[in-house]
């Protein structure tokens, strides 16, 4: 099989980092934080590296948007057995407008550039849980999605995925090229080790901008404020049901 | 004897053969039996199941697991990258970039970027930093805040006594900055890697390797895949040997490789025992109008009584935003097992002279960590084949200016330079396969690190009268400010820490005020805020000799003072399942590297190793 696949890595802050509201409340502190690769992500890289040892397909490209240290987690990525990197350049005004339609966008022109007949995402990044930019990409390419997928079945020139749905479980079949989106039970993630560490530093890394690939980063979002959830109140505790009753009455709730 | 002797001799046998195989292999079933246990004959829960207590070749659930590793050589391996394993690395590398040599230099790091396990105070004196990098400023070094002003008072329970500062007195700070550590540390990884030193954060060092003349190898970093159980998982690999001509180990206070070169190479056998304290810090911003950039404050007396060592410090940083650091530190050699370092923190903060300050503010960081306070008397030696220690690993903290990170940063760079002349002569052959560099200690000997640690050796030790940390005072006025260290006596500390507690029934317990939730924490909602994590399937890595002693000693003669020390809630003591009894749990994923816990128990029975590299805090600039 000479597929290629393109598999996108985001970086994102660590999830057990308890995250601050910057003062002028438009957005949340970064500068300093501990960040690593969205868990979602590692889930699809996985899953690339092992079509890819067992020859089913040919080549693992790791793609990351964002400022020069989304560097550090596509390496992570060539630890993990991607064979080379994409690192699209967007920092400033512009990595803040940074949402799913804009990554979509890149990830499809990407695809068409580098031919790619599969595409593996995480289902959803856990800074900003959208859950959008898998279906996105499939739309603007007109590929068939199979998303929140806890099994993926390679056949010749189709994709037999089995899906985590409100109901159960679900199973389609798509043809080739295709979208997935990786959910949490699709594998366990291996270690990125140290020698496979120091190997990827000699894996290729291309930096591009979004303007090379032709696409347009303008955003029909803006966030107005970014605030804390507010505190919760103490409960009140009461005697009776009556007193029950009563403080309802009081607080105009009945 | 009725037996018949060759019957005997075979019961024997077996019975010898059976206690050695249970000592040795202790399978996966969590009650063992123990036939000499001194006070309830109920089975002790398995808590351990680390490797290093439990070893894998015994173990029939590893038969099968190839244990091979990857092996790669560099010139020198550095273990840990605080500020003095870093400044090591880029002396290292200016030494050669100067002399037109090629030097491969590696450094190895538990915590998941470089700075994530940093925590100090802190209040720099930029002199080795200036003498690392003349250009710090041009370099952007994030030394903000010049110290502006300096206050020292000692708090009663409800005032604040002044102590005027004299020139000449060890505490104080002009010339100094108040910095965040972390960031500097971050700053200086940024300078290594330019440099050219490869830098591997998230990976931990976790075994010594030796040649086999006895010298040092180089080190083993941890494996991974390992279940809580103890047994492999599909995801299992092996760590990566690192082999160098010469390893430096900068683990920082009570490391846990350096524990392990001591008992080796017998490198305490002349200094007396290191002695440490807990520094518990916060990071606060504040209503503007209490901030006053430069400020720094220190404070000793309430909450602690005279016998118990410690105090605290609020330093305001100018860096931006009004942001203050607070933090409080206790010394380690402390008797009461009552007493808790996160609850007298937590008290002291409402100290009517510190109140003000956080009042309208709110907390942002936390975190803790040992420090050490033996100064000149627990140095050890430094040196052995294929190996030195630098920085706060051996300890050349100056601990009446509670400043360390000056001595790490000057004790890296002789190290490199030590170690550039001797391997790069073309004519120097080692005696041993790794090399040996006596050298290095001479050098030390003979710098300003020994002659500032000589100078103020007798103040700590000198708070162990009657007078307690007044007497020290009054000494250190006398005898430092007049006499500047040259008195020809050189007082000794108490002992190991560990066996400074007494018996939970001769000591009173300790009533401490519920926390506000707005000035003072809890304990859980403040480990949050450390960032700290680790990967949870994974045995716990305090790892106890002996599981029974716990309860049996611990908790029954000491009433459990780990629980108490312990500034993230690793240690509880839990009700057994069934029938009546506690056993100790542990929840390792709290844990934020301070050490404490191997320093403070009292039965020594904790031993603190590394958990998979990339667990452990999140400190961001502390």
């Amino acid at each position: 099989m000479s597929a290629r696949v393109l598999v996108g890595v985001k970086r994102v802050i660590d999830y057990a980092v308890k995250i601050r509201v910057k003062p002028d409340k438009t957005g949340v502190v970064t500068d300093g934080v501990k960040h690593s690769m969205n868990p979602f992500c590692e889930i699809a890289i996985e899953e690339a590296v092992r079509l890819k040892e067992k020859k089913l397909i040919k080549e693992v490209i790791a793609v990351s948007c964002g400022p020069q240290q989304s560097q550090e987690t596509i390496r992570t990525a060539l630890a993990m057995g991607a064979d080379r990197g994409i690192h699209v350049d967007v920092s400033g005004k512009d990595y803040e407008n940074l949402g799913p339609l804009q990554v979509s966008k890149i990830l499809a022109a990407l695809a068409k550039k580098e031919d790619v007949r599969l595409i593996i995402l995480g289902k959803q990044a856990i800074d900003d849980d959208c859950n959008q930019t898998g279906q996105m990409t499939a739309a603007l390419l007109d590929w068939p999605q199979g998303t929140f997928a806890s099994q993926v079945d390679f056949q010749e020139d189709s994709l037999k995925v089995e899906r985590e749905i409100d109901g159960g479980l679900e199973t389609i079949k798509i043809k080739m090229p295709a979208v997935v989106t990786a959910d949490l039970r699709l594998n366990e993630p291996r270690y990125a080790t140290l020698p496979n560490i120091m190997k990827a530093k000699k894996k290729k890394i291309d930096t591009v901008k979004p303007s090379d690939l032709g696409v347009d980063l303008s955003s029909q979002l803006e966030v107005l404020s970014v605030e804390e959830p507010s505190q919760r109140q103490a409960g009140v505790k009461v005697e009776t049901v009556e007193d029950l009753i009563k403080k309802l009455r009081d607080s105009g709730r009945i | 004897e009725v037996l018949p002797t060759t019957k005997k001799a075979s019961v024997c046998q077996c019975l010898r053969l059976v206690k050695g195989l249970r000592k040795k292999c202790l399978p996966p079933i969590l009650h063992v039996s123990r036939l000499n246990s001194s006070t309830s004959s109920s089975p002790v829960p398995r808590i351990t199941t680390h490797y290093t207590v439990y070893p894998r070749d015994k173990d029939p659930r590893w038969e099968g697991i190839s244990m091979e590793r990857f092996a790669d050589e560099a010139d020198v391996i550095i273990v840990g990258a605080g500020p003095a394993g870093l400044s090591a690395a880029i002396h290292l590398k200016q030494l050669a970039s100067e002399q037109g040599k090629e030097l491969r230099v590696c450094v190895v790091e538990k915590a998941s970027q470089i700075g994530a396990h940093t925590l100090s105070g802190a209040c720099l004196e930029p002199k080795s930093l200036q003498e690392l990098f003349p250009d710090w400023k041009e370099r952007g070094a994030p030394l903000h805040t010049p110290v502006t002003e300096d206050k020292f008072g000692i708090l009663t329970e409800k005032y604040r006594i002044p102590v005027p500062l004299l020139p000449g007195l060890p505490m104080r700070n002009h010339g100094n900055y108040i910095v965040r550590l972390g960031h500097l540390v971050r700053w200086l990884g940024e300078q290594a890697e330019q440099l050219g030193v490869e830098l591997y954060p998230g990976y931990a060092a976790s075994e010594v390797l030796f040649h086999e003349d006895g010298s040092v190898k180089g080190i083993a970093t941890n494996d991974v895949g390992i279940a809580k159980d103890g047994s492999p998982k599909e995801v299992f690999e092996r760590g990566m040997e690192l082999h160098a001509k010469i390893t430096i180990f900068s683990e920082g206070c009570h490391g846990h490789l350096a524990k392990q070169l001591y008992k080796k190479f017998n490198l305490r056998e002349k200094c007396e025992p290191q002695t440490y304290a807990i520094g518990l810090k916060e990071l606060w911003i504040v209503d503007e109008k209490k901030w006053k950039p430069g400020k720094i404050e220190h404070t000793v007396g309430w909450p602690l009584d005279r016998h118990s060592y410690g105090g605290s410090f609020v330093y305001h940083l100018n860096e931006g935003e009004p942001l203050v650091a607070i933090g409080f530190v206790v010394g380690l050699d402390y008797q009461n097992p009552y007493l808790s370092p996160f609850r007298e923190f937590q008290r002291w903060k409402h100290h009517p002279a510190i109140a003000p300050t956080l009042e309208g503010g709110h907390r942002i960081a936390y975190g803790a960590r040992a420090l050490n306070e033996g100064g000149f008397q627990s140095i050890p030696r430094l040196t052995f084949p294929g190996g030195l220690l630098i920085g706060c690993s051996p300890g050349f903290m100056n601990v009446p200016k509670i400043k360390g990170t000056h001595t790490a940063i000057k004790s890296g760079m002789l190290a490199a330079e030590t170690i550039f002349q001797k391997i790069t002569d073309e004519n120097f052959h080692s005696e041993t396969a790794g090399v040996h560099l006596p050298e290095y200690e001479e050098n030390l000997q003979n710098s300003w690190i020994w002659k500032e640690l000589y100078a103020v050796r007798n103040i700590r030790p000198s708070c162990h009268t009657a007078l307690g940390v007044y007497g020290g005072m009054i000494y250190t006025g006398i005898f430092y400010w007049i006499f500047r260290g040259k008195e020809p006596w050189t007082l000794k500390h108490k002992g190991l820490d560990a066996h400074q507690l007494k018996p939970a029934k001769d000591c009173t317990p300790i009533e401490y005020p519920k926390p506000d939730g707005k000035i003072s924490f809890d304990l859980l909602s403040s480990v949050a805020l450390s960032g700290t994590n680790h990967e949870h399937d994974q045995p716990a890595h305090l790892t106890l000799m002996d599981d029974s002693v716990p309860v049996n000693k611990n908790l029954s003669i000491y009433d459990g003072p780990e629980q108490r020390f312990c500034p993230a809630g690793v240690y509880e003591f839990v009700p057994v399942e069934t029938g009546d009894g506690q056993k100790l749990q542990i929840n390792a994923q709290n844990c934020v590297h301070c050490k404490t816990c191997d320093i403070k128990d009292p039965s020594q029975n904790i031993n603190w190793v590394v958990p998979e590299g990339g667990g452990g805090p999140a400190y961001n600039g502390m």
